[in-house]
């Protein structure tokens, strides 16, 4: 563990440079809430009708019931979609993917996977991501462009027929769609336990730095 | 496939009506507040609670109509429903509804009569036999209800827009309502462009029979293009106006337009 805490030297160092610049932030947490407002509803609706033989247990979810988790699904979808574009846009246009993400190399993920199981892998200049982050965030951004686009044939199953089509029927969709935001779940479990571990990162999410 | 009732013991339906005129309904809000108490998560998360407000349903409410809004604009009247090979059809085809098949409305076919109402030239009322003797066409479609699942059906009647022009229904008339046998007086509105779409239909047969009382004798209105609550069964009568009457489960929460 002692390679993942943070010393004030390690801290002072990267003061002075912005890590997390604002657009980022600020579509980071609107998009942490637009997730948690659809996936708690999404529970709800899975609940009406549950694709496996398990629900979601009532507390987790939002609405109340069938009607109320459809109206906030369908209202968080704005929030998500609307950021979501943004932040894929001004990714692309500012060249933040190319320079964070890219290049992912096989070889480098391995290396990078086994440091991290033996806690050999440092934190130490979080301006750069590991290979790890680097494969998680891209996979992320591929797995939540997938959930909309499932999610979006699902509610215009007519209008949007091609998209349906793509992905084989209408149920296919649901089951993508379900399996996207289990996906994400578990993204969600990994990237707030590493966050915590690394507060560092967490601030810089906040304040920048 | 869960088969979810949501009657809503204790609730005198007309009074649910009578609220959703102003705002979402009672039973509603009461749900909210019911489910607000879980949602503790979420209250910690955004520190307020964004629930247990009438705030927050109002915001809902605003935003459900704004979808309406959305989704007429995206409506394409030209854009077909998929059809399916009768390989493709579901067996059994669901029933499902608010309650038990039991107490579905059992329709005696000697004494239903259709009524039409409202912005038509002739507001005569249609017998079973008078309405079987229109020309009638086939369809086999994907139904999908508002809880997710789907299925496939057969489905067989008179195109709804050929009975609209028969009665000499004002077509630019804002929407079609439906009345229906079943208990608590189940209605639906339909905007007139998806009533005017080509494959919206009353349905007088399932699977080439006479539609089962499962299925909502004597008549029902398949609508491929809206989820399935948006697809009255058992339907008594029908009204062309400009007037929102809102729906059964339109007044308790459901999108309007959910359109597919």
């Amino acid at each position: 563990m002692a390679s993942l805490t943070v010393t004030d030297e390690q801290v002072r160092a990267t003061a002075a440079k912005v890590i997390q610049p604002a657009w980022v932030r600020v579509m980071h947490w609107v998009n942490a809430l637009a997730m948690i407002l659809m996936i708690l509803s999404g529970w709800q609706i899975y609940n009406a009708s549950p694709l496996f033989g398990f629900s979601f247990p009532r507390e987790y979810t939002l609405g109340g019931w069938l009607g109320g988790g459809l109206l906030w699904h369908f209202a968080a979808m704005w929030l998500l979609m609307i950021n979501g574009l943004a932040y894929l846009v001004t990714g692309f246009v500012t060249g933040r993917f190319r320079k964070k993400l890219f290049p992912i190399t096989p070889s480098g993920v391995l290396h990078d996977v086994r440091a991290a199981l033996t806690f050999k892998l440092g934190h130490d200049d979080l301006t750069v991501y590991n290979y790890v982050q680097r494969l998680l965030y891209a996979g992320i951004i591929l797995v939540g462009v997938l959930i909309v686009l499932t999610g979006l044939g699902m509610w215009k199953p007519v209008q949007l027929h091609w998209l349906v089509m793509l992905f084989g029927d209408y149920p296919t969709a649901r089951y993508i769609h379900f399996f996207c935001m289990a996906a994400i779940c578990a993204f969600l479990v990994v990237h707030v336990l590493l966050a915590l571990l690394v507060p560092k990162s967490l601030r810089a999410m906040i304040i920048g730095r | 496939m869960a088969k979810r009732s949501f009657l809503i013991p204790g609730v005198d339906k007309r009074l649910l009506i009578k609220d959703s005129i102003k705002t979402m309904p009672d039973v509603t809000r009461r749900r909210f507040i019911a489910g607000g108490a879980s949602l503790g998560a979420l209250t910690l998360l955004t520190g307020c609670d964004v629930v247990d407000s009438s705030s927050a349903e109002n915001m809902l409410a605003q935003i459900s109509k704004f979808n309406d809004a959305v989704q007429a604009f995206i409506f394409n009247p030209d854009a077909l429903a998929p059809t399916f090979p009768e390989s493709a059809i579901t067996k059994p085809f669901p029933f499902n509804a608010y309650y038990d098949l039991d107490d579905a409305p059992d329709v005696s076919a000697a004494d239903w009569k259709l009524e039409v109402r409202g912005l038509v030239d002739n507001k005569k009322s249609w017998t079973l036999d008078e309405l079987y003797k229109l020309p009638q066409v086939s369809q086999i479609t994907r139904h999908i209800c508002v809880e997710g699942w789907s299925a496939i059906g057969s489905w067989t009647g008179t195109p709804l827009r050929d009975f609209l022009k028969l009665i000499g229904a004002d077509t630019r008339a804002k929407y079609v309502w439906f009345q229906c046998a079943d208990k608590d007086g189940y209605n639906s509105p339909l905007d007139m462009r998806s009533a005017l779409h080509p494959q919206t239909q009353m349905t007088f047969k399932y699977a080439n029979e006479i539609l089962p009382r499962a299925y909502g004798f004597p008549m029902k209105i398949r609508v491929p293009t809206k989820l399935g609550f948006k697809n009255p069964k058992y339907v008594v009568s029908m009204e062309v106006t400009n007037d929102y009457k809102g729906g059964y489960w339109e007044d308790q929460g459901y999108n309007s337009f959910s359109g597919s």
